[in-house]
């Protein structure tokens, strides 16, 4: 049975871009997907390229087309089909793209440690940060469900990304000029541990300092369907009401809004403003009502008379 | 002696020098370091003043473009962009 996604989980996704759950893949489940993909010492790695084709020669991840449905990609009884049948991550899925989701791509990040550039003689450097995969002014969003099976030290980087970045429209490597961004952070976590990142966050992966071979499976997934209240189908959710602002009330408790709301500290002073609209725009795409506001920064703009 | 060139490139919060970090960059021309994506949590200086006074030579500030109708609400990249360098001599 799948477990759909809280209301709040809903709001820091909408505000952050961003999920994860910790520790979610059983250890068992991990070792099987690190035995179907061979996974070795870096002293055995002779190339990138023939890792990657020996992977690719025995492993069960199977080369899907895209478009390809997620219920049939995954051979039955195989470690990813294990994943995505996990009522968490199924429910998340369900939740953000719908029941019928569909497979854009999918690929088995390995970040290589220092020891293989310095035998191979290259420059080892961190990736610059992106937005997959192109320009992309749509409404519907994708998600990117990413898998870590082995636990990621700081020392092996991780994938680096910028919470709340999401709704902002550029251009792929156009914000590759970025080396630093303040807020940023690193996917440290624990094997087993599973991210759903809004397919508009920026980010990028880090430079792997350790003595050990870094992996991140990464599936893009599409909805075939509008993303309505998807993780509420019984659509219990209700806008709050106008909240005081500026001379607030602190001894009001938090709420979903204040979840909406929260800032982070690479946004411009101006900018910024634009970034919470984006989010209640978002919101109201993601709960149906088409009126509701966050703190008046719609409707303050909306009261055209002319 | 030659001369190199070390590139320092900061985003700030607002559209003047007085604006904190939330952005920056870094290349070095003279080769002593590499710098790279995620390098460093912390911004080399708290304000685009504070590279100024650091001996910064500030070279290029972006322009105020206003929103195009029909798009005021459209984010994309970093608005606030300065451009500074230093010149370093020696043997390189």
């Amino acid at each position: 049975m799948a477990k759909l996604l809280t209301t709040e989980q809903m709001a820091e996704f909408a505000n952050s871009g961003c999920l994860f759950f910790d520790e979610l893949i059983d250890e068992q489940t991990n070792k099987e997907f690190l035995d179907d993909i061979g996974h070795t010492d870096i002293d055995e790695v002779d190339s990138v390229q023939d890792y990657y084709r020996n992977i690719k020669a025995t492993s069960s991840i199977p080369r899907i087309p895209a478009g390809a449905k997620l219920k049939d990609a995954y051979p039955k009884g195989s470690p990813l089909e294990k994943i995505f049948s996990h009522e968490v991550v199924d429910g998340a899925i369900k939740s953000l793209v719908g029941s019928n989701t569909i497979i854009d791509h999918q690929f088995l990040h390995i970040t290589f440690p220092t020891k293989y550039f310095k035998q191979a003689n290259q420059r080892q450097m961190s990736q610059q940060n992106h937005q997959d995969s192109t320009i992309d002014p749509r409404s519907t969003f994708d998600v990117q469900l990413f898998y870590f099976p082995t636990e990621v030290t700081k020392a092996m980087g991780g994938t680096r990304y910028h919470p709340g970045t999401h709704l902002r429209i550029v251009n792929e490597f156009g914000i590759a000029k970025y080396q630093n961004i303040l807020g940023q952070k690193s996917i440290v976590c624990k094997p087993g541990t599973i991210g759903i990142f809004h397919s508009g966050l920026w980010h990028g992966a880090g430079v792997n300092f350790s003595e050990n071979i870094r992996y991140m499976f990464k599936v893009r997934l599409q909805p075939t369907e509008k993303q309505e209240l998807l993780w509420d189908p019984e659509k219990k959710y209700q806008p709050l009401p106008n909240r005081a602002l500026y001379w607030t009330d602190e001894s009001k408790d938090k709420t979903i809004n204040d979840i909406l709301m929260r800032s982070y500290p690479w946004q411009e002073a101006d900018t910024n403003r634009l970034d919470k609209i984006n989010v209640v725009k978002f919101w109201r795409l993601l709960t149906g009502h088409k009126k509701m506001d966050v703190d008046y920064w719609l409707t303050r703009i909306e009261n055209e008379l002319y | 002696m030659a001369k190199r060139q070390k590139v320092l490139v900061l985003y700030l919060k607002l559209p003047s020098l007085e604006g904190e970090v939330i952005s920056w960059a870094t290349f070095d021309g003279t080769g002593k370091k590499l710098h790279m994506t995620g390098d460093s949590d912390e911004p080399p200086y708290p304000t685009g003043l504070d590279a100024l006074l650091d001996g910064w030579r500030l070279f290029q500030a972006s322009q105020a473009i206003p929103e195009h109708p029909g798009q005021e609400f459209r984010t994309s990249y970093l608005k606030h962009e300065f451009f500074f360098e230093k010149l370093e001599e020696g043997d390189f």
